[in-house]
């Protein structure tokens, strides 16, 4: 007979192994001191560089820039939406040539490159000058501005078509079913029904588009169209000086940290039914 | 030895004469360009085209490695349970993922030739220096390319579960061995989709190189849609090599995710 007749009274737990200094952390706070110090050259830099001569002449000119960018952008992305949605039906059909053309759209706008999409509407249709002016469209092709918002709409269209067929498509089959069931014509049932629970879906890729096209939409620059990049190069052209790309830098990422923060926002207000 | 190295390079010279897909014996500007625009030699601008495809495909393929190496090892501060690290990697992706590509070529083109500059005239030399525009593109698209990934990573770091580190542990693996055999090729397999995405747009994204004077496919093209007035058809022949060199490495890439997914066939 030899059970323990007196329990071992619980202990506290052993002390933490906890150590102050691990090379982790030494490498981190190195990362981070360099950083920092990163920031304070940058920040030295315009304090002690600083010409109120040349911020009274390219300041306005900076803020039209930026002006210029996010029009361009909120313009291409309507139109671009707005051209999604037949290309979305299109790929979406049991039509063999719809699909097909829509598939060719949507591949080949995504693999090319933004500039060489442009080029080929500025400087390619620009050669079909006389053709053009007997059309009347020659007032649209020769504006560097109008070819940048059609490359940039045509582009975004490919991206937006493929976000909204994938939303679409995650959508279960038992809404539809569901619908029919109930005896909701199919017109409704897309509007009320699936539309709603697609955007949901779509709507964090929808953000990263927009901000893929604010970042894209800096390639207008190089076509003589002064948006926030062509102002700044036109101020480096003029000065040589580097703070004018640092300038450029602190306005896109403050357009695209604000942004990302009113897309999370939207999105934590928009899914509060979905959340348990 | 001299020689020798010039057998070497007539060996070259008759592999390239081959089996160049452009200019060389049986390339398609060969074939079908003689007479027209893309001719090869001084007549077409068929060389120059080819040139700038295999200057564009270098680009990319050397940038890769090192934007997924940069991008292994930010995604590796960013999961770690440093604060410190956690947040200078976040620094890292904020900033390189919110400015434009072109922004980003220009601010390190310029930025690494001032620094150079001031590097020198500290030493005492005071010159003009132009930096390699390979090299600062290859730099700049390395940087943009590794923030994307490390957030690739990043999610496929989340998505391998703590009992295989627990179980390298226990099976007396050293961290770095654990990180090297077991999570690793874990963690290719889970960021495989969204890196062969990276790769498409790191293929777009050299594109941008040619304002700094880099002479890949758009350049190249672009010089001779000035020179010969014909813009809308070698514009039209930029996007269809991107597109071929797309449709290239979809066709590598399905390679590459069935050699991945090997041992889940017979599931």
């Amino acid at each position: 007979m030899s059970h323990a007749l007196e329990l071992i009274p619980p202990r506290p737990a052993p002390p933490e192994a906890y150590r102050q200094v691990t090379p982790a952390r030494l490498f981190g706070f190195a990362l981070l001191a360099l950083w920092f110090l990163l920031g304070l050259a940058l920040l030295g830099m315009m304090v002690f560089n600083w010409d109120t001569e040349k911020f009274v002449k390219y300041g306005p000119r900076y803020i039209s820039g930026l002006g210029v960018t996010l029009t361009l952008v909120t313009t291409s992305i309507i139109f671009g939406a707005l051209l999604s949605l037949p290309i979305t039906f299109a790929r979406m059909s049991k039509n063999r040539v719809l699909n097909t053309l829509s598939y060719v759209y949507v591949y080949v706008f995504r693999s090319t490159p933004l500039l060489a999409q442009l080029f080929l509407i500025y400087y390619g249709l620009g050669m079909f000058r006389p053709q053009l002016e007997q059309v009347g469209l020659w007032w649209f092709f020769k504006d560097a501005w109008y070819c940048g918002l059609l490359s940039f709409a045509l582009n975004t269209a490919a991206y937006q078509a493929e976000i909204l067929r994938g939303a679409i498509q995650s959508v279960p089959r038992g809404q539809h079913e569901g619908a029919a069931s109930l005896g909701i014509p199919k017109a409704v049932t897309f509007f009320k029904i699936i539309l709603p629970q697609a955007l949901i879906v779509a709507l964090r890729p929808y953000g990263n588009e927009i901000i893929l096209m604010i970042k894209g939409s800096a390639v207008v620059a190089i076509v003589t169209v002064f948006d926030l990049m062509g102002e700044t190069r036109y101020a480096f052209s003029r000065t040589f000086d580097y703070q004018a790309y640092l300038w450029a830098a602190i306005f896109y990422l403050a357009i695209v940290e604000a942004l990302r923060h009113v897309w999370a926002w939207l999105e934590a207000r928009l899914t509060r039914h979905l959340k348990r | 030895m001299g020689g020798l190295s010039s057998a070497f390079g007539s060996i070259w010279a008759t592999f390239l004469d081959l089996f160049d897909p452009f200019c060389g014996r049986f390339g398609i500007f060969t074939l079908f360009g003689d007479g027209s625009l893309l001719a090869c030699g001084v007549d077409g601008w068929g060389d120059e085209i080819g040139f700038g495809v295999k200057i564009t495909m270098a680009l990319a393929l050397a940038t890769l490695p090192l934007g997924l190496i940069i991008g292994f090892l930010v995604a590796l501060a960013a999961q770690s349970e440093e604060k410190s690290l956690r947040l200078s990697a976040g620094v890292y992706t904020t900033i390189f993922r919110g400015l434009p590509e072109l922004l980003t070529i220009f601010i390190i083109y310029y930025g690494l030739q001032m620094l150079i500059q001031t590097v020198l005239a500290a030493i005492g030399f005071e010159q003009r220096i132009e930096i390699n525009a390979f090299l600062a593109g290859m730099a700049a698209l390395a940087i943009v390319n590794s923030a994307y990934s490390s957030e690739v990573m990043l999610s496929a770091f989340r998505a391998i579960p703590k009992g295989q580190y627990e179980a390298g542990a226990a099976l007396g693996l050293s961290r770095t061995k654990t990180m090297l055999l077991i999570v690793l090729p874990q963690l290719i397999r889970i960021a495989l989709p969204g890196l062969n995405n990276l790769w498409m747009i790191l293929l777009k994204d050299t594109s941008y190189i040619s304002v700094i004077g880099l002479s890949e496919i758009m350049r190249q093209t672009g010089v001779a849609a000035r020179n010969t007035k014909e813009a809308f058809f070698f514009y039209s022949i930029a996007c269809g090599l991107y597109l071929l060199l797309a449709m290239l490495s979809s066709f590598g890439l399905s390679f590459i995710d069935r050699w991945a997914k090997r041992s889940e066939v017979g599931r």
